[in-house]
């Protein structure tokens, strides 16, 4: 396959940055969207030039590293993928393909197509954990969980924390993210006891970050490569809800 | 973290933005019900009219809380969007829309627009400016103006006043567009409020979905049914005799 890319080149935080093109040439359909990548820049070391910086870690889709706009959709439009696990026969030979980084002001463009998402980390740290002190193993039936509870905060604890969600978002908002934290812990027996502190100090480091709000688009979860569920969302707000009734510090 | 957070927080102004919508959506619901009256003839929509008019201490309360919840909405939506606007300093060269519905990315656009059309329809209908019904009222009647008025009982005529109204096809057209971007507001927003007040969930999802769509379209078909009746010639008989 022979491609054509059109890629976001940015020195560092403080260069504008602007659209390259390059020329993807002998492209094996079999190959992944990151390993196309790779193959450009080898071809740009080898001509001497500055190869493109992007994140990737893991590249089997489970890390929430890889964080692309290809084409104008965050992870490049295969649902439920993240664009390590996009594989170029999603292509056809001769296409021209955008790639930017995730844009938002919480996620600040560091290099190329690497963007700073420390902002994702501060989140969880000011609330996305359980503080107790892990003991042995306890036994299997002390804490009954009802396989409903489970199940769903399981599909909520799926998250990778990759921030497509920011990046589809026409806000640039992190409910969804911030979602599937609060509404993972908040259905679990362990996560219960602090559920009140836990999602107002979240919010409030969300909104602290500079992330937009919620307009229900539902483009979040149409782009989310783990299918996080817009309910998780509501499920915050309803947690979110009940600690403005209660009153927390 | 108290109460006053819904002014301060972004889920807070979603709540407030919610329950606002909500409390007007009723209101809309009502005053819709109220208007059809008018398909049951002179008698019923003047008695209506006379009614309402004649309970001053309801009505006030009613026109100033409904007209706080307007201005709650209306603040919440710029500081929402202008929040929003903030959190992308920087466009996408590409971007491509995925999922979000037309009327999820114009609710900005569709509210100011209704809201400009409120006033509108507050100058032609309620404080009854003669110069708001385009061609001016005095070219239409004797008697001058719709404030002016009176059926056979001495009470205000909302019925003559609604049939001479929309009988001018450019007034109608403007209240159809209106109620148009209403639907559009409403089918988007009636759903969406029941998610950002954390109503929404997997059982709940799909009733709600379905009510959003019927009671949008209920709103829109009960709002234009009346211009459309009147610009076919209902009532048409009953404004002659005046003349």
């Amino acid at each position: 396959m022979n491609l054509t890319l059109r890629v976001w080149r940015q020195k560092n935080a403080g260069d504008p940055g602007r659209m390259v093109e390059y020329p993807a040439t002998g492209i094996i359909p079999d190959m992944s969207f990151l390993e196309m990548l790779d193959v450009v820049n080898e071809g740009l070391i080898a001509k001497g030039e500055e190869p493109i910086a992007f994140d990737s870690d893991c590249r089997e889709g489970i890390c929430g590293t890889c964080s692309l706009v290809i084409n104008g959709i965050a992870h490049g439009g295969q649902r439920g993928t993240t664009c390590c696990q996009l594989h170029m026969r999603f292509f056809k030979d001769g296409d021209v393909i955008t790639i930017e980084p995730w844009r938002a002001k919480g996620f600040p463009v560091l290099r190329d197509l690497v963007t700073d998402r420390g902002a994702f980390d501060r989140i969880v740290q000011s609330g996305g954990f359980i503080s107790v002190n892990t003991g042995g193993t306890p036994d299997a039936n002390a804490l009954p969980v009802s396989k409903v509870d489970s199940d769903r905060a399981m599909d909520a604890a799926a998250c990778i924390g990759c921030g497509a969600c920011v990046a589809a978002c026409k806000n640039a908002s992190a409910m969804l993210f911030v979602a599937a934290k609060v509404s993972h812990l908040a259905q679990l027996p362990q996560g219960k006891v602090e559920r009140t502190q836990r999602v107002t100090n979240m919010v409030k480091q969300m909104d602290v970050e500079g992330f937009g709000n919620c307009t229900v688009t539902g483009s979040c979860e149409a782009v989310c490569p783990k299918e996080i569920s817009l309910d998780f969302i509501a499920q915050m707000n309803r947690e979110y809800g009940r600690a403005i009734l209660k009153g927390t510090k | 973290m108290n109460i006053t957070n819904v002014f301060a927080s972004s889920i807070g102004k979603k709540f407030l933005m919610a329950i606002t919508g909500l409390a007007l959506f009723i209101f809309v619901a009502l005053h819709m019900v109220g208007n059809l009256q008018v398909f049951l003839g002179p008698e019923s929509i003047n008695r209506y009219g006379a009614f309402l008019q004649g309970n001053l201490e309801l009505i006030w309360p009613a026109r100033i809380g409904l007209l706080v919840l307007v201005l709650l909405h209306i603040w919440a939506a710029v500081k929402l969007s202008a929040e929003n606007r903030a959190a992308r300093p920087q466009p996408y060269v590409k971007h491509e829309i995925v999922a979000a519905s037309y009327a999820s990315r114009t609710m900005l656009m569709s509210g100011l627009i209704i809201a400009a059309f409120i006033v509108y329809h507050l100058l032609h209908f309620t404080v009854q400016v003669p110069a708001v019904n385009l061609v001016g009222q005095t070219k239409l009647l004797p008697t001058g103006s719709f404030a002016a008025l009176e059926d056979a009982k001495g009470r205000h005529d909302i019925f003559a006043m609604m049939v001479l109204g929309f009988q001018r096809p450019l007034v109608s057209v403007f209240y159809i567009i209106a109620m148009a971007l209403l639907f559009m507001h409403l089918s988007h927003g009636l759903s969406a409020m029941f998610q950002s007040l954390g109503l929404k969930s997997p059982t709940y999802g799909p009733l709600i979905a379905r009510f959003a769509v019927i009671a949008s379209w209920l709103i829109f078909l009960g709002y234009v049914s009346i211009p459309i009746a009147i610009l076919l010639g209902y009532g048409s008989k009953y404004v002659e005799a005046l003349k």
